[in-house]
């Protein structure tokens, strides 16, 4: 039977290092290839030796696919294809495939300028690694090879994130990436067709969180960054670059105007003002509203807020910095965290989930006195906030989204095991499909049972469409017809033709029945009787009386004849072919029972 | 219904709108009947020798006789120029399908429309002639206004409530996205690298492709290039769009346009560029900011004046998807992908809304102005013509193919400004044609009657029509063409457990066959095979209630059979069956086969076999399945 395998190398049960392969019809995908940023070894890359161990990935893979820029889910690619070595082709849409490299190259930077770290990728690397990208329209069908293709959905999590169908043939299966199901004030909502694929491959971050409505959750961080900065304290966010980041700018920016704010915000690193002309040139990326005014009023032309300097964190009053990166695992975020930490004014809000190992995870989960590099203890007297800004599906999300796909099976990924097992019962329930989890490296194998499709010659087609226009319910019609199988291919076809194409002859079987029947009348007046016996009972069908004497039932014939000896006795031939064999065999007992009396 | 254009060419019978009163253009005298007769200069005056209609401006709309326009289905858009007509269409015909053009088609269509619209509605005009238009009154008339065709279902333009009701109607698609219509075809559209987000489109279903071919391009100019590679295959290419100017280079145009826009600024005048607020003008302004600095004229300001010329830059920024490899490339950069943007930062390209407001304050001559219409009968260029018109120092370059220059200068005939006819068509030649139906190689081409003769100006130029094998069939206005095709199979699927109950037989070598009797479900023209519920029961088994009961209601199709029974071994069976009394008697044609007791006869011939018996069915049913036993069946 034909099976679909899928083997997580990362976001098994876990966050972070995204990256799945999956066997469809012959085919193998890569779908994702990210970084983990809780570790700083080798386990911050998937292990792609589970792939092949000694031959080239270019020849185990038939392509990449990229849902999103997030380093999570592309952060390995440049050490994927340029260091391990991979030549296929590597999809994602368009902003995707702008954005990437920047964000490579900010990590690529970190790990190695900063942390000092050798046996990285270079720049270089990150360059020829993206001449390896192909990029995608929403919606476009991308024909990989012959039999393979990919479409690209909106997932609505980040710009130019992406949902993708895999397609062989009439398998297929769905990789989500990361998807948010509620539109916020720059993007769009995620969207499928109902594609019924195979298997829907399902982030899960949000597997058991129920959000309450974006609107409180606004105005509950805006009562907090207002308070705070009222009291004269500094608020923190750190963020990634490129995302949240952009939806919290326009949110902050228009609370400023409407309330008439003065103190600055300030937006770190010097990708804020690209990163905002991404979003104004991939504008059709964006919400319905924001492309709609875009011509009046740029959304991503920010007045109140400006570029950091370094310098600034230590000027006095109040202020707001979104700093980068988003987990306070590294660089400026960081750098900025340790020196404001102290003040019990001041206030740190995490706005999106942080990862297992991060100094962010670690105050979210309560932690007051961290750890620093060099034994160094630092206590953390600022209030630490957390609010769910991630633009991630909520467990009422994904089974929209599982509504709206109607899968045949659910596999969750990127998300943690508990939180997992809870969704996965809770899927199984409600839409009555196997829902899976394997961790990394584990393989979950489904089986499909796929219609087998067959050319019908329209002719037979039409014969049995034009017997019956309305079909009833409750008596399906059989057709019948044959199918003929030649090098691969198949068709079906009216027997005739089968016949005719094979150069054979028609067998014909007919059979002819003698019934006797008890009445001394003429010959003809039996006729006359049998006549109107059958037309009463046979009101569906043609019953007619021939001038020579004999009587057609459709194309059965019958004709009497009287008996030799007995001339009160008249004998009946029935006369059919085998394919009236039903009408024949039933004509027959009838006539056997003798006519009813009443009939003259 | 492939397309929805808007012939605008009717607009060139009418005066032009100006912006502000026009004593030239009112003092025109009416025009005059050979005898005499007045009763028409209300509505018709003479300028030059030609005679116009006094009157809003009319557009000629697509047929919409011949054929209930609420029986279709679905419009399917190739480019924004091909989709003026929509709201006559959508809106008063009882069409409810829908419309599927890409995103830049829509978005910059809208912007054309608001533009027609606009620059229509902003210059009311009291009189609405329709005296002229009766046909009596019409054969009295001079050309062209005489043979002008269909002059009563000439319409007004529409209201922007029309147009954005139209628009609502669209369904925005991208390249190569496979659309389902009703489960009987797909469509596809593909880039025709003409416009941005132009798009020719595959219609097909399992077995059939028709390619609509419109509006298409072979230069590299900003567009996406055209995807000629999806366009094999077809059964039939339905060609049309082709450039209105075969015999013009579109380079050599450009460096026209550049050179003698330079020479008259050099020499103190101002040009003049009628133009479409989108497309080519993109390509002159990218022209031109390569151009101005080694051409000395980085003081002069450019002004384009449209009611959209600020959308239709803006817009332009942020296709990129929709745009060719080098620009595409740009905004990975990110830096936008025109340079026009740059012209704009550096206020060498300012844009307004029209002449009124801000552009009166800066207005600096001499300069260079691109506005519309390109018919010089609306919008911002009716102003500027009768400004600059009588001045031999200024020029007009006509750029847009779509009007005959001399016709549409003739309402402001005398003219002292220059006038320079340098028309842009990217759109394909004859010989790109043929290069590309021999790459392509459809076995049909289709295509308007024009392509198939040389311009009638032109008729010793046979490189000027199509020329391809077998030869393009041709259609006119309002005819119907039947296409060389016929359909002979549709897809089916079978469900896997029908499929697993399947007996193949191998009949011949590398042939099998294997009867299938099963349910047809047919939803959405999606055809699937099943299997039945349960065998069907012959009637003797049921219990009888009444005789009527027992009737079979339909006649379930019994296979039909093949092969020959040989004689020997079917007594032999029927031996082993318990007939001892078998006896045999040849035939001219084959043998009988007598079983006394039962008084049986079987007649067995090559390709019949007959059972002749008394009514035993016990017995004919036992006979019958031994003598299956030796055919085939199909």
């Amino acid at each position: 039977m034909p099976e679909i395998k899928v083997t997580p190398l990362g976001a098994g049960q876990d966050v972070g290092r995204s990256c799945i392969l999956v066997s469809i019809a012959g085919k193998n995908v890569m779908l994702d290839c990210g970084m983990h940023m809780g570790y700083n070894d080798d386990r911050r890359f998937p292990d792609f030796s589970y792939i092949t161990q000694n031959g080239r990935l270019t020849d185990f893979l038939d392509c990449v696919i990229i849902s999103h820029f997030h380093l999570d889910h592309c952060g390995a690619l440049p050490y994927f294809s340029e260091m391990v070595g991979y030549d296929g082709p590597i999809y994602m849409t368009h902003p995707t495939k702008a954005i990437c490299p920047i964000l490579l190259e900010d990590y690529r930077k970190i790990t190695v300028d900063k942390k000092g770290e050798t046996n990285f990728f270079t720049s270089q690397m990150i360059k020829d690694c993206m001449k390896k990208v192909v990029a995608v329209h929403l919606h476009q069908t991308v024909q990989v090879d012959e039999e393979l293709e990919i479409k690209a959905y909106y997932a609505g999590h980040v710009l130019g994130a992406a949902m993708f169908q895999i397609k062989v043939g009439c398998e297929s299966v769905v990789y989500t990436g990361d998807y948010n199901m509620t539109p916020d004030r720059h993007l769009g909502a995620a969207w499928i067709d109902k594609c019924r694929p195979d298997l829907l491959i399902s982030e899960s971050t949000y597997a058991t969180t129920i959000r309450d409505s974006k609107r409180c959750r606004e105005r509950d961080f805006l009562k907090k960054v207002h308070e705070t900065v009222e009291r004269g304290g500094k608020v923190l966010i750190p963020v990634f670059a490129l995302g949240r980041a952009q939806e919290l700018c326009i949110l902050l920016e228009t609370f400023w105007e409407r309330m008439n704010l003065k103190a600055p915000i300030y937006f770190s690193t010097g990708l804020t003002e690209k990163a905002n002309h991404y979003y104004k040139l991939f504008i059709t990326w964006t919400n319905q509203k924001i492309r709609k005014t875009f011509v009046q009023r740029n959304m991503f032309e920010f007045k109140h807020i400006k570029a950091f300097d370094r310098a600034f964190a230590d000027n006095p009053g109040p202020m707001v910095v979104f700093a980068t990166p988003g987990m306070l695992h590294a660089g400026q975020s960081l750098q900025i965290f340790r020196k404001w930490a102290g003040n019990e004014k001041n206030m740190v809000i995490m706005p999106g989930y942080c990862v297992q190992g991060t100094v962010g995870h670690k105050i979210l989960s309560g932690q007051r006195k961290l750890e620093m590099e060099g034994r160094q203890i630092l206590e953390v007297k600022m209030q630490v906030e957390y609010m769910s800004f991630s633009a991630h599906a909520d467990a009422k999300g994904i089974m929209q989204l599982i509504r709206q796909a109607e899968p045949r099976n659910v596999l969750l990924v990127h998300g943690e095991a508990k939180k997992m097992e809870f969704l996965k019962q809770k899927i199984e329930q409600e839409f009555h499909v196997n829902c899976y989890m394997p961790a990394n490296g584990e393989t979950t194998t489904i089986f499909t049972n796929p219609s087998i499709p067959v050319d019908i010659s329209l002719g037979l087609l039409k014969r049995e469409t034009a017997i019956g226009l309305l079909p009833d319910v409750k008596k399906p019609k059989l057709m019948h017809g044959t199918l003929i199988m030649k090098d691969n291919s198949f068709r079906l076809v009216s027997p005739e033709q089968a016949l005719k194409e094979l150069g054979l002859a028609e067998h014909q079987l007919r059979f002819t029945c003698r019934v006797h029947i008890q009445d001394p009348r003429k010959e003809h007046e039996t006729v006359l009787r049998v006549y109107n016996h059958l037309k009463a009972v046979l009101k569906d069908y043609s019953v007619q009386h021939l001038p020579d004497g004999s009587i057609t039932v459709e194309s059965i014939l019958i004709q009497a004849t009287a008996h030799s000896e007995d001339q009160g006795t008249k004998v009946l031939l029935v006369s059919w072919t085998y394919q009236d064999e039903e009408l024949g065999s039933y004509l027959t007992s009838l006539l056997k029972k003798g006519l009813p009396q009443s009939t003259s | 219904m492939l397309d929805c254009g808007l012939d605008m060419t009717s607009t060139l019978n009418f005066l032009p709108l100006p912006l502000v009163q026009s004593p030239r253009l009112s003092k025109l005298p009416g025009w005059v009947l050979k005898d005499g007769s007045t009763f028409l200069d209300k509505e018709l005056k003479e300028c030059s020798g030609h005679v116009f209609v006094d009157s809003v401006p009319e557009f000629c709309l697509p047929e919409t006789e011949l054929l209930d326009l609420s029986t279709v289905d679905v419009i399917l858009i190739s480019n924004y120029h091909c989709m003026m007509a929509l709201p006559y269409i959508t809106e008063y015909t009882g069409f409810t399908g829908t419309v599927y053009a890409t995103e830049p088609t829509v978005q910059i269509g809208r912007l054309l429309m608001e533009e027609l619209v606009n620059s229509i509605e902003r210059v009311p005009k009291a009189q609405s002639a329709s005296m002229w238009k009766n046909k009596e009154v019409q054969r009295l008339l001079p050309a062209p206004l005489k043979d002008a065709v269909e002059v009563s279902m000439w319409r007004k333009c529409y209201t922007m409530p029309e147009v954005n009701a139209a628009l609502s109607k669209i369904q925005m698609v991208g390249y190569s996205q496979k659309i389902e219509l009703f489960g009987a075809v797909q469509v596809t559209p593909l880039s025709s690298g003409y416009a941005l987000g132009s798009s020719n489109w595959i219609i097909q279903s399992h077995y059939e492709k028709v390619s609509y071919v419109s509006g298409s391009s072979l230069l590299t100019t900003h567009p996406q290039p055209m995807d000629q590679a999806s366009l094999k295959n077809s059964d039939v290419l339905i060609l049309t769009g082709l450039t209105q100017i075969p015999t013009a280079n579109p380079d050599g145009m450009v460096g026209e346009f550049c050179s003698n826009l330079a020479m008259t600024v050099r020499n103190g005048g101002n040009v003049l560029v009628p133009c479409y607020p989108s497309g080519v003008i993109y390509d002159l302004l990218e022209c031109l900011y390569q151009y101005i600095d080694s051409a000395g004229l980085s003081n002069v300001p450019f002004y384009f004046i449209s009611p959209v010329a600020n959308s239709s830059l803006e817009f332009s920024q942020i296709f990129a998807e929709w745009l060719c490899h080098n620009k595409q490339t740009k905004v990975y950069l990110p830096e936008p992908p025109f340079p026009h943007a740059e012209l704009i930062q550096t206020n060498k390209l300012k844009h307004y809304p029209s002449i009124h407001g801000d552009f009166s304050n800066d207005f600096k001559q001499p300069c260079v102005v691109f506005t519309g219409h390109p018919s010089l009968r609306f919008g911002d260029v009716v102003h500027f013509m009768e400004l600059w018109g009588k001045s031999s120092l200024n020029t007009v370059i006509f750029t847009e193919p779509d009007f005959s220059y001399l016709d549409a200068l003739a309402p402001y005939q005398p003219l002292a400004m220059k006038c320079v006819y340098c028309p842009i068509d990217t759109r394909l030649n004859f010989i790109q044609v043929s290069k590309l139906l021999k790459e392509v190689q459809p076995l049909h081409v289709v295509c308007p009657e024009q392509y198939t003769q040389p311009p009638p100006t032109q008729s010793h130029r046979t490189d000027l029509m199509i020329d391809c094998q077998p030869p393009p069939m041709s259609y006119r206005r309002a005819e119907v063409l039947t296409l060389p095709y016929k359909r002979r199979y549709e897809k089916i699927e079978i469900m896997p457990e029908l499929a697993d109950s399947l007996v193949p037989l191998e009949i011949k070598p590398g042939i099998s066959l294997a009867t299938v009797s099963a349910v047809l479900h047919t939803k959405d023209n999606k055809h699937v095979l099943q299997l039945p519920p349960k065998p069907p029961q012959p009637p003797a088994s049921k219990k009888r209630k009444r005789v009527s009961d027992d009737v079979p209601e339909c006649k379930p199709l019994k296979p039909l059979l093949s092969g020959s029974i040989p004689v020997d071994q079917f007594v032999q069976t029927l031996e082993k069956h318990g007939f001892s009394d078998v006896k045999v008697e040849d035939t001219a044609k084959g043998h009988i086969v007598l079983l006394q007791e039962a008084e049986t006869l079987i007649q067995i011939e090559e390709d019949s076999t007959h059972i002749i018996c008394d009514n035993d069915e016990p017995l004919r049913v036992k006979l019958r399945d031994l003598v299956l036993k030796f055919l085939q069946k199909f």
